[in-house]
């Protein structure tokens, strides 16, 4: 759905894309996370066709960008950054002009497109209010339903659960995955890795404008051959897994094994209450941490001898691994 | 997408307020002059000002000449300025073309959204100050005859004959400046070609003002450096030592829609200001077409 070959753009003297190659294949849920300033909003501008590439290449849709920018555009549904609509018109008379403005947009199914894209974001009931007048969220909810009204094949969607309340994230996660299953793929670019890991199937990471790191969700959060166990009986339980115990924090263990079918079995033998069982997965944290370095929001003095990662395993203590039922 | 300007267009409030304010200028005038029937002497003020307590169905083109140096082209000055500027700076800009709307298409439809905005102050002065005309100045004090027309300061083409007389014969038809006396149909025609004139007129600044409003993502800078222009040009055009480039100034056939209200109409300078707002199109809005056309939309 979307290659780009070693795209790359200069704005000035400043770098802020470097030879990146992405592959969003159809039907992924592709989550392009990194820092801020690491480019992902430039790199999203180029595949729209609004950001002239410098040197590489990109298609979208099979169609190269910019060339065929008019033919692919109307297939693709974007939220660039922050939505942006005229404030002294409605929500649903913005979503109209927006549809009117480019082709593709049938005038005969436009009212009921419209009304589909709002009950899809949840601003069905919608009144005649301006869209001055619109709180955060809802300005982000008419960007989605603006993204949404020409029932788009491919999403390309910048920080699309910026200045939602927790509810409104996941409304929209539910909606983007519903929207993937009926075959819409999704591009989204987001520095929240909650988000990320939630949503995404595929994941992109972009540091200082390079892509460090694309692969399978599933395949980089595999095993860490690591077990986290909760119990009523710590004791016993240290005493049954003799040697096998890395680290404990009350009731909390961390076990060194690869299997843990064998480790929950070996504990019931032994008639160890086990109340929780997992295999520990890397956290998107680390893996995000562990590849990238600061933002460019922030300026620290680098510390001698600290290598760029590192803050990956100093952290790595507090995040405890998501925990799947095994 | 045309259709999707002028709908922005009309359903922007702050249209309404510039046209209307354009609209209000002439009525004070007429106002102050109904009531202290003092009119400028010949020979000094605003065109036709001099001759409108005779003849009220002048004040229409006597309105236009008192919005057309400053009100009409700062009015256009904003729009056009504002036109990719303000869509830019608004975040707007990057969802229509994403949607996408060709760059090309975007700039003609603003193009097209900037002059209906013209025209449509230029009817809107005309209609409101017919009706001021009619009903404050009225065509009652009919008696001064021989008002001159060199009223119309630094209008008079050269080479357009001695100073014509503009006067009203008591109950006859409104009088060309030439003399000789019009029909009220003539009348009408005059003033809409005058009006298509004006509305031509801006056409040069508007094209300046979109080719800045490309160039920054700050709708004010764009506008006021498209007046700067304009001031510039009409420094230019009354400077003796600019007569080198007087005649590719913006502003230099301005006050050519005065002619239409010859017998017979004058025509050469109407078209020479009709040939330079085409130029002024042509170039600027090229320019404005090389810009946006490459530029990276980072807004």
């Amino acid at each position: 759905m979307i290659t780009t070959e070693k795209l790359t753009k200069r704005f000035g003297r400043i770098e802020a894309v470097r030879e990146v190659s992405l592959d969003v294949r159809e039907g992924d849920r592709y989550g392009l996370l990194g820092p801020n300033g690491s480019g992902k909003s430039t790199l999203v501008r180029m595949l729209l066709g609004l950001v002239y590439a410098t040197s590489g290449s990109i298609s979208v849709l099979g169609e190269p960008i910019p060339r065929h920018v008019g033919r692919v555009l109307p297939s693709i549904g974007a939220l660039i950054e922050e939505p942006a609509a005229y404030p002294q018109l409605s929500g649903r008379a913005n979503l109209r002009l927006l549809d009117a403005a480019g082709p593709h947009g049938s005038r005969r199914t436009r009212r009921r497109r419209v009304d589909e894209a709002l009950e899809q974001v949840g601003l069905a009931g919608i009144d005649r209010r301006p869209v001055r007048a619109y709180s955060l969220g809802m300005r982000q909810r008419l960007g989605l339903a603006a993204a949404l009204v020409r029932r788009p094949r491919l999403l390309i969607l910048d920080e699309p659960t910026n200045g939602l309340d927790p509810r409104g994230i996941r409304d929209i996660r539910e909606l983007l995955t519903g929207l993937n299953a009926e075959g819409v793929t999704v591009f989204l670019s987001s520095h929240l890795l909650g988000e990320v890991s939630a949503l995404c199937t595929r994941i992109g990471v972009l540091d200082s404008g390079a892509l460090v790191l694309q692969d399978e969700l599933a395949a980089l959060q595999g095993p860490t051959g690591r077990v986290l166990i909760s119990t009523d009986d710590p004791e016993r339980a240290v005493a049954t897994l003799d040697g096998l115990v890395e680290r404990r924090d009350g009731a909390d263990l961390v076990v060194r094994s690869p299997d843990p079918v064998a480790l929950n079995a070996r504990l019931v033998a032994a008639g160890v209450p086990v109340r929780s069982l997992a295999a520990e997965r890397r956290s998107l944290e680390e893996i995000v941490l562990g590849v990238t370095g600061a933002g460019t929001d922030q300026f620290s003095v680098p510390a001698t001898g600290a290598p760029p990662g590192s803050a990956a395993t100093a952290d790595s203590a507090d995040v405890s691994a998501e925990r799947e039922p095994s | 997408m045309i259709t999707v300007e002028l709908f922005k267009l009309v359903r922007r409030l702050r249209t309404w307020m510039s046209i209307g304010l354009i609209c209000a200028l002439p009525l004070v005038v007429a106002i102050f002059i109904a009531v202290t029937h003092l009119e400028p002497p010949p020979g000094s003020g605003s065109a036709f000002l001099s001759a409108v307590l005779n003849e009220g169905q002048l004040y229409p083109a006597a309105a236009l000449a008192l919005v057309l140096p400053v009100f009409l082209p700062v009015a256009v000055a904003v729009v056009a300025g504002e036109s990719v500027a303000g869509e830019a700076s608004a975040g707007t800009l990057r969802y229509l073309l994403a949607r996408p709307v060709g760059r090309t298409r975007l700039l003609v439809a603003k193009l097209a959204s900037v002059t209906a905005f013209t025209a449509l102050a230029v009817v809107a002065v005309t209609v409101t100050s017919y009706a001021t005309g009619v009903l404050i100045l009225g065509p009652s004090r009919a008696a001064a005859v021989g008002t001159s027309p060199g009223g119309i300061t630094g209008s008079i083409a050269p080479g357009a004959g001695g100073a014509p007389t503009a006067g009203l014969q008591p109950g006859a038809a409104v009088t060309s400046l030439s003399g000789a006396p019009l029909t009220t149909l003539e009348l009408a025609e005059r003033v809409l070609g005058a009006m298509a004139f004006i509305t031509v007129s801006m056409l040069g600044v508007a094209a300046i003002a979109i080719f800045l409003s490309t160039l920054t993502d700050s709708a004010l800078g764009a506008a006021l450096g498209a007046l700067a222009v304009l001031v510039a040009s009409e420094v230019l055009v009354t400077l003796n030592a600019a007569s080198a480039v007087q005649p590719y100034l913006p502003t230099r056939y301005w006050l050519a829609w005065i002619d239409f209200f010859r017998q017979p109409i004058f025509w050469r300078d109407i078209q020479h200001g009709f040939e330079i707002q085409a130029v002024y199109v042509v170039v600027f809005l090229g320019a404005a077409w090389a810009n946006f056309a490459t530029k990276d939309i980072t807004a």
